[in-house]
């Protein structure tokens, strides 16, 4: 399985001269979280079907430092934020595609001002124009007719405004996409943000994760999508909490869309 | 002795009037405390925010039941106030119902004042059930105590009694009401004071006009000491609110300038330090108390009217954590007051107080529970951003005070010796290729 993935670097496209279409930010979850992981496999797989010259950072790529403001650290911030700028502009990379709304909001948002300018996609984006010109297919396979919710991450949703990708590939997949009662705007976070995810919850009589769960269950689905690896993390642990994991299974739209393919 | 009435009015209004202008001048000193920040950008947009969320109520309706009551009441509210327009000049010149002159518009006027004054009567009195009676789970909160409870039902009994004045001052108006024309609403109220002599019903409609002039004179210097000011400051907080998007955090501009000078192989790093220009590099990182602020987070304390839809949206709130947005941004603003009224008791000097924002009114339990996922910000109908406050804050914990939870110093310590927030070795950052 693994030798079929396509994962040059910028070193050997810049050794070979040459430019990817597009730079695809792993980010650290991605790296090393052995269920962002899969979900890294999965796009890469679809960038592969789709021929999408891409390249990753590799060794090169560092966090992008947003766990590091939200905790107040805006020194660390900036030292990785500098340094991931050198690297990428060194590349002269102009766009970027990244699986994590966090990486997402980061480098597209708060890079700029620190000498960062590149066009920035969240992957739901970018496997939507995918299909939209064509280069990708997408029939619903093994997903059509199942009820999917799908879990607005904040650094997407609020953070960005970007509420339509993700819902236009489900819907692509021919399955019943079900609204939670908070969504959209209005989605309620799973959790994971403003560096929660390396820390315990303050004393309450919840965890955030098992409300949104909770949220996520009442819609009665057979799928939970997520596009964020934190939330993922998060709403996976919900639904073991609620012990609900052999009726419901929590995937990212990538690992969908890879899965209908039977990438 | 003929201008009695008219020199007593002019006092009156003059000391209503001299009042408020204190209190105004004392409210932008205030906010003035807080740090610089240049929001001169993007006029038109900024114009079309006030537009649509402040005059349009865009985000007040997102919420239709307390939208819509809400809706008649800021309409009543400024249509009704023409009226005062008519006091003020009768009360100066001693006339009575100067607007009467232009016709039969003056009956429509009138007429579509008392309708709306009856459906503010009862947006008000709906209101108070809901807060009283049904006893909405947000006007309960734990920061929904004491005045901030008695604020908010002080407001609506105002409203109530403002509204009846004006509609007794009608029905008792004899010339008014022999007129028949616009007395929609007062037509009906006229008959309940039947029977009484012409001289009382005089007598009675006087006392109504300067009570209800003298209210609203009232009402106008309750504001600064109440939640009630959104009426005033929606405006300019919702044309300085935030125009990035909302995921979009600043980057402090000293941090910049140590990084890249930290990063830059031609500074000499045994150079003397330049002299740094006066107020350049702040004193401190973060925030620990108002002054520390930007002026548009302290004019965003002063516009909060506490009605919590921020923290019914939180999750941090909703799971019975400590923190409160709202409390967040009444927290600012009930120190921000104390150190106005310091500096007013030192002649015009801050003398430290050994208080602060930080831990006299804002907890650290508040301050980490954030998921910093911007419900609060998305739920504000005035665009108040509680969010960046907490942020503020949090920076001063970690650069100033180096006091992150354990947990989070774990992580700020992965990121900076391996580039991720856990201690994996970022040589493997690709592992996953061949795993």
């Amino acid at each position: 399985m693994s030798e079929l993935l396509k994962v040059p670097t910028m070193a050997e496209f810049m050794a070979q001269g040459k430019q990817p279409e597009v730079l695809f930010w792993v980010g650290c979850a991605g790296s090393f979280d052995d269920r962002a992981k899969k979900i890294t496999k999965a796009f890469v797989k679809l960038l592969n079907k789709a021929n999408v010259e891409f390249a990753v950072l590799g060794t090169e790529e560092s966090c992008t430092g947003d766990p590091a403001k939200r905790a107040g650290n805006e020194f660390l911030f900036q030292m990785q934020a500098v340094t991931n700028i050198e690297v990428l502009n060194a590349y002269e990379v102009k766009k970027i595609v990244t699986a994590c709304p966090h990486c997402f909001n980061t480098i597209k948002n708060e890079y700029p001002e620190l000498g960062g300018n590149y066009e920035v996609m969240h992957h739901t984006q970018f496997l939507k124009t995918l299909l939209d010109e064509g280069r990708l297919t997408v029939e619903g396979g093994q997903f059509k007719g199942k009820r999917i919710t799908f879990h607005d991450p904040c650094y997407l949703g609020r953070a960005n405004n970007v509420y339509e990708a993700p819902r236009a590939l489900i819907q692509k997949l021919e399955a019943e996409l079900v609204e939670m009662k908070n969504c959209r705007r209005n989605g309620l976070c799973c959790g994971a943000g403003g560096a929660q995810m390396f820390k315990d919850a303050e004393k309450g009589d919840k965890e955030v994760n098992v409300e949104r769960t909770e949220q996520a269950l009442e819609t009665k689905p057979e799928i939970i999508a997520a596009g964020c690896p934190f939330c993922n993390t998060m709403m996976t642990d919900g639904v073991k909490a609620k012990e609900k994991e052999a009726d419901v299974a929590v995937m990212d739209i990538a690992e969908l869309i890879a899965n209908a393919q039977d990438l | 002795m003929h201008y009695i009435p008219n020199i007593l009015f002019a006092i009156v209004l003059i000391i209503g009037i001299g009042f408020f202008v204190k209190n105004v001048k004392k409210l932008a000193r205030n906010i003035k405390l807080g740090r610089d920040v240049d929001v001169s950008d993007n006029k038109s947009q900024r114009w079309k925010n006030m537009t649509m969320i402040a005059l349009g109520q865009s985000k007040m309706v997102r919420r239709p039941i307390a939208g819509f009551l809400h809706l008649v009441v800021y309409i009543g509210f400024i249509i009704i106030n023409i009226e005062v327009l008519e006091i003020i000049i009768d009360g100066l010149f001693g006339t009575h119902r100067v607007f009467a002159s232009i016709g039969s518009l003056y009956g429509v006027l009138i007429g579509a004042f008392e309708i709306l004054a009856v459906l503010v009567f009862v947006s008000v009195t709906l209101f108070w059930i809901r807060r009283n009676i049904i006893k909405l789970k947000r006007f309960w909160k734990s920061e929904m105590t004491s005045w901030p409870k008695n604020d908010a039902n002080y407001i609506l009994y105002f409203e109530m009694v403002l509204m009846t004045l004006f509609l007794v001052m009608n029905a008792t108006d004899i010339h008014f009401q022999d007129i028949n024309s616009g007395n929609v609403i007062s037509q009906f109220i006229a008959p309940w004071f039947s029977g009484l002599s012409d001289t009382t019903l005089h007598f009675i409609e006087r006392g109504a006009w300067w009570v209800h002039i003298i209210g609203i004179l009232v009402f106008l210097n309750y504001l600064y000491y109440s939640k009630h000011l959104h009426i005033l400051l929606a405006f300019p907080n919702t044309y300085y609110g935030k125009l990035q998007p909302k995921g979009q955090m600043d980057n402090l501009e000293a941090v910049t300038k140590e990084v890249k000078m930290m990063m830059d192989p031609n500074v000499d790093p045994f150079a003397a330090p330049a002299e740094e220009a006066e107020g350049e590099v702040p004193s401190k990182f973060g925030a620990s108390d108002v002054q520390d602020l930007s002026w548009v987070q302290l004019l965003n304390a002063y516009t909060c009217t506490e009605c919590g839809r921020c923290t019914s949206e939180c999750p941090a709130n909703q799971t019975g954590k400590k923190l409160s947005p709202r409390k967040i941004m009444m927290d600012t603003r009930d120190r921000l007051e104390e150190v106005g009224k310091n500096i007013d008791a030192n002649k015009g000097e801050f003398v430290e107080d050994g208080n602060q924002l930080l831990d006299n009114y804002i907890i650290r339990e508040e301050l980490w529970a954030c998921t910093s996922c911007n419900a609060c910000v998305e739920a504000c109908p005035v665009s108040i951003d509680p969010l960046s406050i907490i942020l503020e804050m949090r920076r001063y914990l970690v650069m100033e005070q180096s006091a992150a939870p354990v947990e989070l110093n774990n992580m700020m310590t992965n990121i900076e010796n391996n580039g991720a927030p856990w201690p994996y070795n970022q040589m493997d950052r690709l592992n996953w290729k061949n795993e």
